[in-house]
């Protein structure tokens, strides 16, 4: 890579790389400079779309800022080069490497709620990236306007939006619109950092389709951050796995989701829940990523494998091409170091998708010492547990709640709007029942309903012991026996803990309600509580901001525990997290379930984990349950287009 | 905007006025005694000069008559005589109306000028040299007494300078000369409470993801500030501002006795050291209005700015994704 061409298209013979990083190292600019990025490289060739998967705290977001030349203040490159077309970009002055910008690269990011200026319309916003577009003059304006309504049918929007507010707009569309803003200077490569994080799965398909449509039309490079594997599988020709700050694998995509070769790729994979079939138990990572600064000499995953040998934690680890690269580059496949079935994937690369590789980035490698003595580690697969008790009807005598025609209605300025219509439901003891939807079709509000923290206008809503009236909130009294009986836990660990008290004084908070409300029996302590989510009885002593988001969600579990519920609502209650942890959680509240026989209204968007966690499904569609029955029929036998829509959005390998 | 929206808030500040001058009007019975001695201060209490005076403020009927009496008047901007001097109340309020005018105006002027800019410039060099420079000065600012700030301008400026005049209003063209220290040393605090609140407008805006995001396309950096940082300060700088003009208001109390201009606010000194309640009456409604009707504007305002705050009314129909 000597040549300093800018290779902006791609030609038949080994085109020089889109993006060349190699060896990036990031570091805390203060203190004891921890590395927070250690040695990264890849490479994205023209049309190629690249992965780049790991859990927070991988690193994946800021090494990608670096190449783009926006590390957050207090951050700064120490090691390495980042070419872009050939031309070494980290030493150029800031107003150059800003130029590029735009034009040779951009980011799209997480939030399209945030990532886009509530005061400025839409079209101004794709605007102002535009490429000489600035001027006053009439023709010019117009000219400015075609162009941006152009942009907007690109993404498949049409031109009406370009004078619309982001508030006016959902969250699929506004990420439609900040892809179009981030192209708009038609850079050769688009950093996607986890554009589909915030959206639902059926909208998340969407963009991704988008994303892809738009990578081929435009040849463009792709690179897609997500800690989603399936994403990743679904929409990358290859795949870079990255810990604690440094790749422990990389590969084309199916054969690292067919034969991973490294132990944190199969330990992700496996706590992985599959809408296909459900495992006994899901396999969760123990532990958490560490922190920069806080990893020992040897391998970073060492302390939460499955594999460790002594060298691992001594021994520093690179990492080592599993096949030598050979003449041609991508789809050789790949001589195994131990015995194992050939793997269909390398062989058969799909000619459709996968953009010319350069010549460097076929093989695979992997920072496993015992790479060769482990062979390719399982895939998971297989082992399908029996579904979920989908057994009889549900009794509605014992039911832990029993919604029945409830309608809640939105009234605004804009016109009123029928969030829910006719609901029924009724959530058996001791079982968990799911409620499926997309964002925008009344789960939320309907869980809000079943505990009191919404009014619905007509129906009839019983929750345990308690019959809510309707078109009023319920006396002190109901609240206190409504606490009593069922509890919840929300989406957002980082929201629902104050950050100014202690775990221990949330706890504490919480037992004492109880003990108020006539439930506890004293026994429960704060440590018993933090026992049962699996916290050291340290955890007490310390505030939110110190933990990590599962064990916030852990903290938030127990505190719901606290009134021995009989009913636990979890909204949304898994979707920010990690899968490693997710999977963690998944398999916590299906011990606790278990043991304390509470029954679970699960709400989610994701019927992979409804595979998982759930006894029964009931499918909420604007406003409406479209389809109930057992997990295993449902999702085996969707009987709704709604339901079918949602399965057929779960990301699938391709 | 919708009229509804307009008629609204103007409602609103109506209800507001209408409960204040209710309590303005209560003052003269909530001054210890009785009213009609008040209002005939320091004049010799007659049995007949308190009948007349009973009877020209109706002071023998129920305190709602009185009321409605009273602000019937003052609608008609007819607030009575000065206790102490017998002239109107209007027309002494009038007389001094121009110059505290002029200098509340100088005074915003200066806070908005100084206070806003250098707000952006401490937010930019944020943990800086020159944020800290800015800020010290700001401290030293918002903890100086309009008084002592003002003895200290008249020293430097006048006395030592002599660029400025020491006291006085001036008269016809000589008056933006003599408004100038008054001014500084009214705005004083106020610069540094805009100050502060604009560096922290501007720094939450920085912080922004669509800043970034914007950054992450190409949009040039001067672009950046002014359309985006900027912008998205603007509504709590624009409320800051609404704010402070009730502060510059009690403000020239204090700053129109150092300098000796016979504004508003000294008459308001006059008229509580001498109980001329009529006057006292006059100036709080008075101050009670420019106060609402600077929030009624900042309120107004505020849907232009920022598209969010607009009626759901006006907002158009959510279009639909192409299929």
């Amino acid at each position: 890579m000597t040549t300093t061409t800018a290779a902006t298209t791609t030609s038949t013979t080994a085109p020089e790389p889109l993006l060349a990083v190699d060896g990036l190292s990031v570091a805390v600019a203060s203190g004891a400079r921890a590395l927070v990025v250690d040695g990264v490289s890849l490479t994205v060739a023209p049309g190629e779309c690249v992965g780049v998967v790991g859990e927070s705290g991988s690193g994946k977001s800021l090494t990608m800022r670096a190449v783009a030349g926006l590390l957050p203040e207090g951050l700064d490159v120490t090691k390495g080069t980042v070419r872009l077309g050939g031309e070494e970009v980290l030493g150029l002055a800031p107003r150059a490497r800003a130029a590029l910008r735009g034009r040779r690269i951009a980011l799209l990011m997480q939030d399209p709620f945030a990532m886009l200026h509530p005061q400025l319309t839409c079209g101004r916003q794709i605007a102002d990236g535009l490429r000489g577009q600035g001027g006053r003059g009439r023709a010019v304006r117009a000219a400015r306007r075609a162009e941006v309504e152009r942009r907007l049918a690109e993404v498949g929007l049409e031109p009406s939006v370009a004078d619309r507010y982001p508030h006016e707009l959902s969250g699929g569309m506004l990420q439609r619109v900040a892809t179009a803003a981030a192209l708009a200077g038609d850079p050769d490569l688009l950093i996607a950092d986890e554009p589909t994080t915030a959206l639902d799965t059926a909208t998340q398909a969407a963009v991704l389709d988008l994303l892809g449509r738009l990578r081929r039309e435009r040849a463009m490079g792709l690179v897609l951050i997500t800690h989603d594997l399936r994403v990743a599988f679904s929409a990358c020709d290859r795949v870079h796995v990255l810990y604690a700050g440094t790749v422990v694998e990389h590969g084309p995509s199916h054969a690292l989701r067919t034969a991973p070769r490294h132990p944190y790729t199969a330990a992700l994979l496996a706590s992985e829940p599959s809408a296909r079939e459900r495992r006994p138990r899901l396999t969760a990572v123990p532990g958490s990523v560490p922190a920069p600064g806080e990893r020992g000499p040897g391998c970073p995953f060492a302390d939460r494998c499955a594999f460790t040998a002594p060298a691992c934690r001594t021994t520093p680890v690179a990492l080592v091409p599993l096949a030598p690269a050979t003449a041609g580059g991508a789809g050789t496949p790949a001589p195994r170091a131990s015995a194992s079935a050939t793997d269909p994937g390398t062989s058969a690369p799909d000619p459709g998708l996968s953009g010319p590789h350069a010549a460097d980035a076929g093989g695979r490698a992997t920072a496993c010492l015992r790479a060769a003595g482990l062979g390719p580690l399982d895939p998971p697969a297989g082992e399908a547990a029996a579904d979920g008790a989908a057994g009889t009807g549900p009794e509605t005598d014992d039911a832990a709640l029993v919604v029945s025609d409830v309608g809640r209605r939105f009234g605004s300025a804009a016109g009123d709007r029928q969030v829910l219509a006719d609901v029924s439901l009724t959530v058996p003891a001791g079982e968990v029942t799911a409620l499926v939807g997309r964002s925008g079709s009344g789960k939320t509000t309907l869980a809000r309903i079943a505990i009191g923290l919404e009014t619905f206008d007509s129906g009839t809503v019983r929750t345990g012991p308690v019959d809510l009236p309707p078109g009023r909130r319920p006396s002190t009294a109901d609240r206190r026996r409504l606490a009593g009986h069922a509890q919840i836990v929300f989406q957002d660990p980082y929201a629902s803990l104050s950050p100014l008290r202690t775990v221990g004084a949330t706890l504490r908070e919480a037992l004492d309600a109880a003990r108020r409300g006539g439930r506890g029996d004293g026994a429960e302590t704060v440590e018993s509580l933090l026992a049962k989510v699996g916290l050291p009885e340290r955890y007490a002593a310390r505030r939110p901001a110190a933990l990590s988001g599962g064990e916030r969600q852990r903290v938030a579990v127990a505190r719901a525990l606290a009134a021995r519920p009989r009913l636990l609502i979890c909204d949304e209650a898994v979707a920010a997290l990690d899968v490693s942890v997710q999977a963690q959680l998944l398999n916590l509240l299906d011990e606790l379930r278990r043991d304390q026989g509470f029954a679970v209204l699960f709400i989610t968007h994701d019927l992979a984990v409804v595979r998982q966690i759930a006894d029964h499904v009931a499918v909420l569609h604007d406003g409406r349950i479209v389809e109930t029955g057992p997990a295993a029929r449902v999702l085996d036998a969707p009987g709704h287009p709604e339901t079918r829509r949602l399965l057929a959005a779960v990301p699938a390998p391709r | 905007m919708t009229a509804r929206y307009v008629l609204r808030r103007l409602g609103g500040t109506l209800v507001l006025l209408l409960v204040l001058s209710v309590a303005v009007f209560a003052l003269l019975q909530a001054a210890p005694g009785d009213p009609a001695r008040t209002l005939l201060g320091p004049r010799n209490a007659t049995p007949d000069a308190l009948a007349a005076v009973r009877a020209r403020h109706h002071l023998d009927q129920p305190f709602a008559v009185q009321y409605l009496r009273w602000a019937g008047d003052a609608l008609r901007l007819d607030l009575g005589t000065s206790i102490r001097t017998g002239a109107s109340v209007s027309a002494t309020i009038g007389g001094r109306l121009a110059l505290t005018g002029q200098l509340v105006g100088l005074g915003l002027a200066i806070a908005v000028l100084l206070g806003v800019p250098g707000g952006v410039l401490a937010a930019l060099r944020r943990y800086r040299a020159t944020d800290r420079a800015v800020q010290t000065a700001s401290l030293i600012a918002l903890s100086t007494p309009a008084f002592a700030g003002g003895l200290v301008l008249i020293y430097v400026f006048s006395l030592m300078l002599g660029w400025f005049p020491a006291y006085g209003p001036g008269t016809g063209g000589d008056r933006l000369p003599h408004l100038v220290l008054p001014a500084v040393a009214l705005a004083l605090g106020v610069t540094a409470v805009l100050l502060k609140l604009t560096r922290a407008a501007v720094i939450r805006e920085l912080d922004k993801e669509h800043v970034v995001f914007a950054r992450a396309r190409g949009v040039a950096e001067r672009r950046i500030l002014v359309h985006y940082v900027l912008r998205g300060a603007l509504v709590p700088v624009l409320t800051g501002v609404g704010l402070v003009v009730a502060y510059l208001l009690a403000g020239t109390v204090m700053v129109e006795q150092v300098f000796a201009l016979p504004g508003l606010g000294s008459l308001l000194v006059d008229s509580v050291t001498y109980r001329d309640v009529p006057l006292v009456q006059a100036e709080a409604l008075l101050i009670a209005v420019l106060v609402c009707l600077a929030g009624l504007l900042t309120d107004l305002a505020q849907p232009l700015i920022d598209p969010r705050l607009r009626p759901a009314a006006d907002a158009p129909r959510r279009p639909k994704e192409r299929r």
